[in-house]
């Protein structure tokens, strides 16, 4: 019986000022998974700490931008004993092939994650084509 | 000796003007530009934030896409342990992965701290992918304001 692998920390990414944004505070770039299957590409983002009304999900000119805001949830009267990673919000931009059907996006996020399926357009979908014998 | 102050300065002054004192103020100066805004974790996942108030110690930790049932918490004395797994879930055949970041695996992780806990009054909760454990602080532990008697 193997034994389960460990989770190893890493480092926030953070962005410099390419990120524009509107709050102060540190940007940070997410780590993502991103597969494609027959139809669709799908991408996966950690973004903890961001809730469903403070991420914005832009497409245009093929570029996909993902942006998270995150608040600090430590109030005035704590102090610090220990601060291992900042609270800031998270950004990444992707260029995409062109074959998403935009229109059939589908975003979902929970417990942190992001799932955002990206169906591609019909005709980029695989096709056998059958050959003939003369 | 006479130095003369020119702003900004390098910390490489000639020779001849050097103060000793100023090098090792501008030395470091320049450390801690070096130096990156956080400080380094404790090699451990996952990265926690501390903070208190009078009554409790208030632990963040991000765990996105965990399911609570794979967390365990512990608390003893002034130990608090997490441990669990994250899963990160199959996709299914004939998947191809363009970019694969996300781990998936088991975490095991204890934090000490100043002062003892009251075992019986530590809350968690996980929303947005964010473990908030609040413990408040044995009653001994508290602080107290003392009164002054004149006399």
């Amino acid at each position: 019986m193997s034994k389960e692998k460990e989770l190893q920390p890493s480092e926030k990414q953070e962005l410099t000022a390419d990120a524009e944004q509107t709050k102060e505070g540190p940007v940070y770039q997410p780590t993502v998974d991103i597969f494609e299957s027959g139809g669709a590409i799908t991408l996966l983002a950690d973004l903890p700490g961001v809730k469903p009304d403070q991420l914005t999900i832009d497409l245009r000119d093929d570029v996909l931008t993902i942006r998270g805001e995150v608040t600090s949830p430590e109030s005035e009267n704590e102090a610090a004993v220990i601060r291992e990673f900042g609270w800031g919000s998270y950004y990444r931009q992707f260029t995409l092939a062109e074959t998403v059907d935009q229109s059939k996006i589908e975003a979902q996020l929970r417990d942190g994650v992001l799932r955002l399926e990206l169906p591609k357009v019909e005709k980029a979908k695989p096709r056998t084509i059958a050959v003939k014998t003369a | 000796m006479f130095v003369r102050r020119v702003w900004p300065a390098s910390p490489f002054q000639r020779a001849a003007t050097m103060n000793p004192l100023r090098l090792r103020r501008d030395m470091d100066r320049l450390f801690d530009l070096l130096s990156f805004g956080e400080e380094p974790s404790a090699g451990v996942f996952p990265a926690m934030n501390v903070t208190q108030d009078d009554d409790r110690y208030f632990v963040r930790a991000e765990l996105p896409g965990v399911q609570s049932k794979d967390l365990q918490i512990s608390v003893e004395r002034n130990k608090l342990s997490l441990s669990g797994k994250r899963d990160i879930p199959e996709e299914g055949k004939g998947v191809s992965y363009h970019r694969r970041e996300r781990a998936g695996g088991a975490f095991s992780r204890s934090v000490t701290l100043p002062d003892e806990l009251n075992a019986d009054a530590v809350d968690a909760t996980y929303t947005s992918g964010v473990l908030t454990i609040v413990a408040q602080k044995a009653e001994a532990a508290k602080a107290r304001q003392i009164q002054v008697l004149a006399g």
